[in-house]
């Protein structure tokens, strides 16, 4: 699509839209694929079944190890933003269990770091 | 689009009834180039268009969804057509993409089958919209002179395995320092904003291939604000955003989005 690539809605091929939104693709995939009400049309497409990995993961987020490595969990630890730990236990099998070896890792990590637990060899 | 083709309607939104925003979306072009029009059912209506059935079959619809290019003009034109609903209509439910029905008949059985949830949750996202903000930690503010990196050449003999694991310590210490502090940062953001929201959601990191963003995405979160609200919101994040350079941190706004984020009926809020 020649969609220009700008980060805000400057697509102004349609005068009378003053909402067309912005541009970044990861932003309206991640709101049309997975937000929004589920109703079930006459043609049947349930898009869990599309491919998760590709459309979802792949291509919108960054994939679980790979967020734990970045050190992406700070919001797993408080129960009030927990949004994360429903749609992980919706992906792949191996992937969350990487991520939840290394989301332990880290909070041990956690724990013994700020402790105040002498490091070093002294 | 060829007049003899088979067609169905692929559905974009539901909103209450009423002309004015039923002759808005007159002018919005849709999926596959095609037209959007309303479909009443009493008090509702759903705004859907005509696409081709040979594309929009369940077999096709699958096939399609996997090619990025067809996704990406399918969800550009589901987006356009949603907000230029949100600009005119007071509640918009956005519907994920690919809803599909055979024909109107199908449309209406829908709106009339699930009313009085659908009304609720127009009622409840009445005059209220979403904005995006997104942290990224761009990783330089870490705190500068806590890691003695001795120059490469620096004589063999003078790192003992002691002083190396000491260094490799202090190296890992500030590195944990440094994403202590950016999430500490963020943090402090999304408390700030939620206080300005009515309803917070966090997504999960974006991936940096697709958005083309530098650093690491911290914070990916929506934020369901009342339309009078926004310039107070906007304008906190604009402060925010300001300062954000001095943590090592950029903030981003999108929006304002239909309330996609906080449609789903069966979804409880997660700010407490």
């Amino acid at each position: 699509m020649s969609e220009t690539s700008g980060m805000s809605g400057t697509v102004g091929r349609r005068a009378p839209v003053p909402a067309e939104g912005p541009a970044n693709l990861a932003d309206i995939l991640e709101r049309v694929l997975d937000k929004g009400i589920v109703i079930a049309g006459d043609i049947r497409v349930d898009l869990l079944d599309i491919e998760l990995l590709t459309i979802r993961l792949r291509l919108i987020v960054v994939s679980v190890d790979k967020a734990k490595e970045m050190g992406i969990d700070w919001w797993e630890s408080d129960p009030s933003l927990s949004s994360r730990a429903r749609r992980e236990e919706s992906v792949e099998g191996a992937g969350t269990d990487v991520g939840r070896l290394a989301a332990r890792v880290a909070e041990l990590e956690k724990r013994a770091g700020p402790e105040g637990r002498q490091e070093g060899s002294g | 689009m060829n007049p003899t083709q088979a067609r169905y309607l692929y559905a974009y939104a539901v909103v209450r009834a009423s002309d004015a925003v039923a002759g808005a979306l007159e002018t919005v072009t849709g999926v596959a180039d095609g037209p959007v029009r309303a479909v009443r059912h009493g008090d509702l209506m759903v705004l859907a268009g005509p696409v081709p059935a040979t594309d929009h079959g369940e077999r096709q619809l699958a096939e399609h969804l996997e090619d990025l290019d067809w996704l990406e003009r399918t969800a550009r034109a589901h987006q356009r057509v949603i907000g230029a609903a949100a600009a005119v209509a007071p509640s918009v439910l956005p519907l994920r993409l690919a809803t599909v029905f055979h024909d109107e008949e199908g449309a209406r059985a829908m709106l009339g089958a699930r009313h009085d949830t659908l009304l609720a949750a127009l009622d409840r996202l009445d005059g209220r919209t979403e904005w995006g903000v997104k942290i990224y930690a761009l990783g330089t503010a870490r705190p500068a002179g806590t890691v003695a990196v001795p120059p490469p050449d620096a004589p063999r003999a003078a790192v003992s395995g002691r002083d190396y694991l000491r260094r490799r310590a202090a190296e890992r210490h500030a590195a944990q320092e440094g994403v202590r502090r950016e999430d500490e940062a963020a943090r402090g953001i999304h408390t700030t904003l939620t206080a300005l929201a009515q309803e917070t959601r966090l997504h999960p990191p974006q991936n940096p291939r697709l958005s083309g963003q530098a650093g690491r995405n911290v914070l990916n979160a929506a934020y369901l604000v009342r339309r009078e609200d926004g310039p107070r919101f906007t304008s906190a994040v604009a402060q925010l955003a300001e300062r954000a350079p001095r943590d090592g941190m950029r903030v981003d706004l999108t929006g304002p989005w239909a309330p996609y984020s906080f449609a789903g009926t069966d979804a409880s809020p997660e700010s407490p």
